[in-house]
């Protein structure tokens, strides 16, 4: 239970601080199908006998080029192109998965994560990559703030579009593929989100947004694994559960106290 | 200049000097915003040469600013006004430098040029989409830059924010630095030092008393112009009547 906490916390972490970027940019879609897109590369790992976080992230890096090739050669727009990546790893994880002798239960392993059964080893690899994540997120937020309000504004200030959207690629897909283990690659997209998007909703400094991120994210996990332990409950799906139920109650009770439409956040692309 | 090789507009050949004030005039799919994007580094010319502060487009970030025609505004994102206008310094100090000081005059001096030094404190998503296109300008005017870029940077202002607008480009070009903007004010033209009619092509570029004449109006709107004893009237489709001395 305790490496249960930990794996959580640090998913927590290294969501809020990409997850405010993602929001912020209206990446919600693309970090979805990132999201999904590694299950590829992690079920053709299972059945190969290779470690899954190294499936993992081939699977990630091909969704990465993939939606960058689709939008560049057939001039679709871009959540055409993650769209159909998205369906397509997704069908094309299953039917590897589906030449696996336990189906069932690493589809659901894969998908729904296996944070009570996180080993030392993992909290090790995703302290480290935690720390690499926060520490390029804050190196690059000049870069990355200038992207999110105008990326030709922020080429033409020296700070090259391409560069900074593929270090932010990097970034999600790094933090996917390090947090699935703990709430799977289904799930995993809530905690990049939900955190940040109350954060979104609560405040007008961006390291303010960061912080509610980082604690509703830091919440979402006590209090979930704690629902998972007393009701027998799934517990990566109860962490997710909360994160999002905190920002529906923000949602609401920001809508009651000024009366107005509840929120104005960016639609996904 | 142009897109994927294709020319959007044509035989243009023009210097600006430094201290220069330039508006480009021209009705929506004139190539106004084609060539600033061109000028900035943007999008590659199709043909010809252009040359920015001695060098290829985009050589020079720091000493180019650019303020585009549209940006990110359906979402209130988390920020001052004063913190929006800090990231006019970004250029300057890269990554990782510290805003120091002098960084934070120049701020204050950019926010209180377009006067909107009292709103330093409050959140961007509260602000009128004119107050916004204010900050946004400040930002600009925060970069200290040799060259300024501006894509109809006065869309959404009232009339005392544009003649705030005016005196604020010519005290930039009094600092020294080139201001390129495109418009489709020609009153707004008229007060510019030099004025390039665009139709996809040079309509005339030159000083604005030999350039906005009734026939060089008439061949870049293409729409009715008449001249009473106060001046030139155009009568633009969708925009306002403009009456230029």
């Amino acid at each position: 239970m305790q490496r249960a906490l930990a794996a959580g916390l640090l998913v927590a972490v290294a969501g809020a601080v990409v997850g405010t970027f993602i929001v912020l940019r209206g990446l919600a879609f693309l970090g979805d199908a990132l999201a999904h897109g590694v299950l590829p590369g992690i079920a053709t790992a299972l059945l190969l006998g290779l470690p899954s976080l190294a499936g993992a992230a081939v699977g990630a890096l091909v969704m990465v080029a993939g939606v960058a090739t689709i939008t560049r050669r057939s001039r679709l727009s871009a959540d055409t192109a993650i769209g159909l990546l998205f369906v397509g790893m997704l069908a094309l994880g299953v039917v590897i998965v589906s030449r696996s002798a336990s189906f069932a239960g690493d589809l659901t392993d894969i998908l729904f994560g296996e944070i009570l059964g996180t080993s030392h080893r993992d909290i090790l690899i995703q302290v480290g990559a935690t720390a690499g994540v926060v520490l390029v997120t804050l190196v690059c937020a000049r870069a990355f703030l200038l992207l999110s309000i105008d990326p030709e504004q922020a080429e033409v200030a020296g700070f090259p579009a391409a560069r900074y959207h593929a270090i932010m690629l990097a970034l999600i897909a790094v933090t996917v593929v390090v947090s699935f283990t703990t709430v799977g690659t289904l799930l995993v997209f809530g905690m990049l989100v939900a955190p940040a998007a109350t954060g979104a909703l609560l405040a007008r400094r961006l390291g303010t947004m960061m912080g509610i991120a980082t604690g509703t994210g830091a919440l979402s996990v006590v209090v979930g694994l704690l629902m998972s332990y007393h009701f027998d409950l799934a517990a990566g799906a109860s962490v997710v559960l909360v994160a999002v139920a905190i920002f529906l109650v923000v949602l609401v009770a920001r809508g009651l106290r000024s009366g107005a439409p509840a929120a104005d956040l960016p639609h996904g692309h | 200049m142009g897109y994927d090789g294709r020319a959007v507009v044509e035989g243009i050949d023009l210097r600006v000097p430094a201290g220069t004030w330039l508006s480009i005039v021209g009705t929506n799919g004139s190539g106004k915003s084609t060539l600033l994007r061109t000028i900035v580094g943007l999008l590659p010319p199709v043909a010809g040469r252009v040359e920015v502060l001695g060098g290829p487009p985009g050589a020079a970030p720091r000493r180019v600013a650019y303020l585009a025609q549209s940006r990110r505004e359906g979402f209130l994102l988390p920020l001052r006004v004063r913190d929006v206008v800090r990231m006019g310094r970004y250029s300057a100090r890269g990554l990782l430098g510290r805003i120091r000081p002098v960084d934070e005059e120049i701020c204050a001096a950019a926010m209180a040029a377009v006067a909107v030094g009292d709103l330093a404190q409050r959140p961007l998503g509260t602000l009128s989409g004119g107050q916004r296109q204010r900050v946004y300008l400040a930002q600009v005017l925060a970069r200290r830059a040799d060259l300024i870029v501006l894509d109809e940077p006065t869309s959404g202002l009232d009339a005392a924010s544009r003649a705030r607008y005016r005196s604020v480009v010519r005290e930039e070009c009094a600092r020294g630095a080139a201001v390129v903007a495109a418009t489709h004010d020609v009153a707004e033209a008229a007060e510019a030092d030099l004025v390039l009619l665009l139709a996809r092509r040079v309509v005339a570029v030159g000083p604005p008393a030999a350039i906005l004449t009734a026939e060089n109006l008439l061949a870049t709107f293409g729409v009715v112009i008449s001249t009473l004893p106060e001046g030139i009237l155009v009568v633009e489709p969708h925009h306002e009547h403009r009456t230029i001395d």
